[in-house]
């Protein structure tokens, strides 16, 4: 079944030349030298004050990177990266570290408005009375390699949350950071996350110390300005035993006609009992629309169940960059943990998207459940990519995997390349990647009601997707909600 | 993405470098074309970081290169014939001997014959054939085949015959130390159909690499079956390539029950409109065997169908391995491509690696696949132990069961017995 206009249309609201985000902040900020040496690491890591063993931890990792090569199996094609050309840390210059949001420029806290984030809290606690329900959202906002604000810090602090920058939490929690840091994604992991590794700027912290509910959904927001400049941020997020949180993101970049790298490394870490909800909304300048410019987003994302009872789940509404090469993961090592990815991605103009989730079984009765919706439209590549493998000892594993795709016109591409590796007879794994024709009684049923077939389609459709946007919080579900109110219908696995 | 490693050779790639140097000036037929092929090899083979061979890691599982089989004497032939199956469906056969054509039945009416020794001799027409289907020449087993082939045979199925009687082409291996290259060329003319059994017996730890492709033109019927029991010390690559025609209709079967290192690829290319073709498979492994099934579906051409069903058994410490991919072209509308794989895990040691792939490019198609991973049903066996029915009995039961599917699409009942009882003698030794 084709694709219907109604989704069409929705797509086409979204397309690249549609981007809303693309301008420019015009702030003074300050660069480090062109390129990446040794002395580039030196630079950054002076630059935070670091302690000598995270410079150390950084050369190690540069060192590292010097003899990887780039990886090449994934579905996307771009020319090669001018690592020697990047400016790897830029800052805006009023503000290294602002201790509150008055020393913030203004002119910062005007992109964060055009953006719609708020960081005056100010206005949201004098603000008249709050709907009831309303949730707060405590932001720390990154802009290119520092993290210019984050709000909420003291109600966090009552409720014993640590919630600041990665590079404030090396110095005020070091411990905290020699012990996690790297132990889910190891330095030498891959390319970009030994790069990260060896460059990292800045990104979240978040600790939640045993037993503790977070009071409020923490979120990120990351923005590149400056012209040729990577990001590299690095989120830790360790969520101590019985704990929960729910952690939002999302990213924007201006319209610049030549590519920007976004090589990101996420790590989390759930104790027993924990839970960690994590949830993106990735909308990076995608390029224009004959693939000019875009954020190559080549990101690390894992999460660790390291211990029982813990749960990790991943949401992500993709429709942003040029490339993203992007595999949220959940290492399920404690029994009983559990594991849950769920993605949309839409890709328009030529954008290419590779992205997926890998589900590592160790522990026993462990389960896991991947929900994947792609929609590829214009001229672009859509990839579902996804690992799901049981260990020996991963007795009574359990999976369940389901991708659907959709294609609007005969220009792009749509693909599933799941892996599948079983090494006991416990595990029971299925995967499922269907055309989603709708089941013939529903339509039936629908239509009976007076409902056109268009209608019909849109209404069951609606319903399917929504099944997806409710993993995200609800004020990321309505942003997102705008971004992908398409219809999967007609669908390709 | 790691450091980058200069690979040493391994005995088996040191080997067939000296074997082909050895003998490429003995081997017939159009010598710059053996010498091309062998350059996919030369380098090495492929290993787990070559996506394809990811599950399948050749340079680790192939231990030696054996040499090639010597023309066995006329005293081995007639101990091989003993080793022939499928003596129940008494149809003709052209008989194989370690990859040479030793005897030649009477053929069905509609067929022709012709050696490939011959053809190499009158640089026939039909040689110009092979490759037709668009199967990729620097994959490993065929440039392998194309660079040692010594013997095969090309069949032509003459335009509009329907050919009743099946055609069984029965490649035994007899005795140890060697390896085969066999290649068969199946021109299926426009408008007949045709059924090919072939198989592949016999003892001994040897090597076997065959290579048959099939092209098949517009309205024909193909049937395709499949039995690969060779002796379990013994290795088995084997390449299925096709190409049909518009308004065709293809049948496979594929039992791949031997060998302790076997690797099946099916390449499919639909050239013309409107073709069905419906791809079955089982594999069943059990000690420390590795069987590997690698399929490719070329959807090219507007409204054509296919069903992949493939199912895989696994006992001891064994490894099955499924690869699966459907491309779907830009032109290729309205095409409806289902890929169904399942592996039923008989115990905790094995290993089942599955990876159904789509790659899609037109916007009105149906395609899906699905996967499943999974021990047997306790529930079931439940229901039979408390019927009376021994533990080791239902299980067989319900193995039975669970292949006994991908045999309904085989109409020769006759066949279809013969492959449930080859499940069945598994069944028992589980090896």
């Amino acid at each position: 079944m084709p694709a219907v206009q109604e989704t069409i249309d929705q797509v086409r609201s979204i397309d690249v030349d549609q981007y809303k985000y693309g301008f420019v902040t015009d702030i003074e900020s300050e660069k480090a030298p062109q390129g990446l040496n040794e002395d580039i690491v030196r630079f950054i890591s002076a630059k935070k004050n670091e302690p000598a063993w995270l410079l150390e931890w950084r050369l190690d990792a540069y060192r590292r990177w010097l003899t990887m090569r780039e990886p090449t199996w994934a579905k996307v094609e771009y020319d090669p990266i001018p690592y020697n050309e990047l400016y790897y840390y830029s800052a805006p210059k009023s503000s290294p570290g602002p201790k509150s949001l008055d020393e913030v420029d203004p002119e910062l806290l005007r992109t964060y408005e055009k953006l719609g984030i708020p960081l005056r809290e100010r206005e949201i606690l004098l603000g008249v009375e709050r709907p009831e329900g309303e949730r707060r959202v405590a932001v720390d906002a990154v802009f290119d390699s520092v993290s210019v604000a984050t709000t909420f810090q003291k109600e966090l602090a009552e409720a014993g949350v640590l919630f600041m920058p990665i590079s404030e939490a090396v110095h005020k929690h070091p411990e905290l950071i020699k012990k996690y840091l790297g132990s889910v994604v190891p330095v030498t992991d891959n390319f970009f996350a030994t790069l990260n590794s060896a460059v990292f700027s800045d990104g979240s912290f978040v600790y939640v110390p045993p037993g503790v509910r977070c009071p409020m959904e923490l979120s990120t927001y990351f923005r590149i300005n400056e012209r040729n400049t990577g990001q590299f941020e690095r989120t830790l997020i360790i969520a101590d035993k019985g704990s929960y949180v729910s952690y939002l993101e999302g990213c924007t970049a201006p319209m610049r006609d030549e590519n920007q790298l976004h090589a990101a490394v996420v790590e989390l870490v759930a104790l027993e009992d924990a839970e960690i909800k994590y949830s993106t909304v990735q909308n990076w300048y995608p390029g224009d629309s004959e693939g000019k410019g875009g954020i190559y987003n080549f990101v690390t994302k894992r999460g660790d169940c390291r211990e029982a009872n813990a749960k990790i789940s991943w949401t992500q509404v993709e429709t942003g960059s040029s490339i993203t090469w992007k595999y949220p993961s959940c290492i399920l090592r404690g029994d009983n943990s559990v594991g849950e990815f769920y993605s949309i991605a839409i890709s328009n103009g030529k954008q290419q998207v590779d992205s997926g989730t890998k589900m590592i079984h160790l522990g026993r009765n462990t389960t896991s459940k991947i929900i994947s919706k792609g929609i590829a439209a214009g001229k672009s590549e859509n990839t579902y990519r996804g690992l799901v493998s049981a260990h020996r000892k991963a007795k009574n594993a359990r999976n369940f995997t389901n991708c659907d795709s959709l294609l609007i016109g005969d220009q792009c591409g749509a693909h599933t390349v799941p892996y599948i590796e079983a090494n006991t007879a416990t595990a029971k794994i299925e995967h499922e990647a269907t055309t989603s024709k709708i089941a013939e009684d529903q339509m039936f049923y629908c239509k009976q009601r007076g409902l056109s077939d268009e209608e019909a389609v849109a209404l069951i459709v609606n319903g399917f997707v929504k099944d997806v946007l409710q993993q995200l919080p609800m004020e990321f579900a309505v942003e997102a909600q705008k971004l992908i109110a398409v219809s999967l219908e007609g669908s390709v696995g | 993405m790691t450091a980058v490693i200069r690979p040493v050779k391994t005995s088996a790639e040191t080997a067939l470098v000296e074997q082909f140097t050895a003998a490429k000036a003995a081997l017939p037929g159009n010598a710059t074309l053996r010498e091309q092929a062998f350059g996919a090899i030369v380098e090495g083979l492929p290993h787990r970081r070559v996506e394809e061979w990811k599950y399948t890691d050749l340079r680790a599982l192939m231990k030696d290169a054996k040499p090639l089989a010597v023309a066995p004497e006329k005293a081995e032939i007639d101990a091989a014939k003993k080793a022939v199956p499928f003596a129940a469906l008494k149809v003709p056969a052209i008989l194989f001997v370690n990859g040479t054509l030793a005897e030649q039945g009477k053929l069905p009416a509609g067929i022709e014959a012709l050696a490939l020794t011959k053809a190499y001799a009158t640089d026939h027409a039909l040689l110009k054939r092979f490759g037709e289907s668009g199967v990729p020449s620097d994959n490993a087993a065929v440039a392998l085949n194309t660079a040692f082939v010594s013997d095969g045979i090309l069949l032509t199925v003459k335009k509009g015959a329907s050919v009743e009687t099946p055609l069984h082409l029965a490649f035994v291996q007899h005795g140890a130390g060697h390896a085969a290259y066999a290649r068969v060329l199946v021109v299926v003319e426009e408008g007949a159909s045709v059924t090919l059994i072939e198989s592949h017996t016999g003892k001994g730890a040897h090597q076997t690499n065959s290579y048959v492709e099939v092209l098949a033109a517009d309205k024909t019927d193909v049937t395709l079956v499949k039995l690969q029991n060779e002796d379990l010390a013994s290795q088995h690559l084997a390449t299925l390539a096709i190409k049909l025609g518009a308004e065709a209709k293809l049948t496979t079967v594929n039992v791949s029950r031997g060998a302790t290192l076997a690797r099946q690829q099916i390449h499919l290319y639909f050239e013309g409109d409107t073709t069905n073709a419906s791809l079955n498979g089982i594999s069943l492994s059990g000690g420390k065997r590795h069987l590997d099934t690698t399929l490719f579906v070329d959807h090219a051409s507007y409204g054509c169908e296919s069903r992949e069903q493939f199912k895989q058994v696994l006992d001891g410490q064994s490894r099955s391995v499924f690869q699966g991919k459907i491309l779907v072209r830009q032109n290729a509308q309205k095409t409806d491509g289902r890929m169904m794989m399942r592996a039923l895990m008989l115990s905790d040691d094995s290993e089942a690696d599955l990876k159904p792939e789509l790659e899609i490019y037109a916007d009105d198609v149906q395609c899906a696949h699905g996967a499943t991973c999974a021990a047997l049903e306790e529930e079931y066996m439940f229901y039979l132990m408390a019927r009376g029915i021994p533990r080791a009995e239902a299980e067989a039961m319900l193995v039975e069961g669970f292949v006994g599917e991908v045999f309904d699409s085989i109409e020769n009942e006759t066949l279809k017995e013969e492959l449930l009882a080859v499940t069945n003698e598994w069944l028992r030794t589980r090896d």
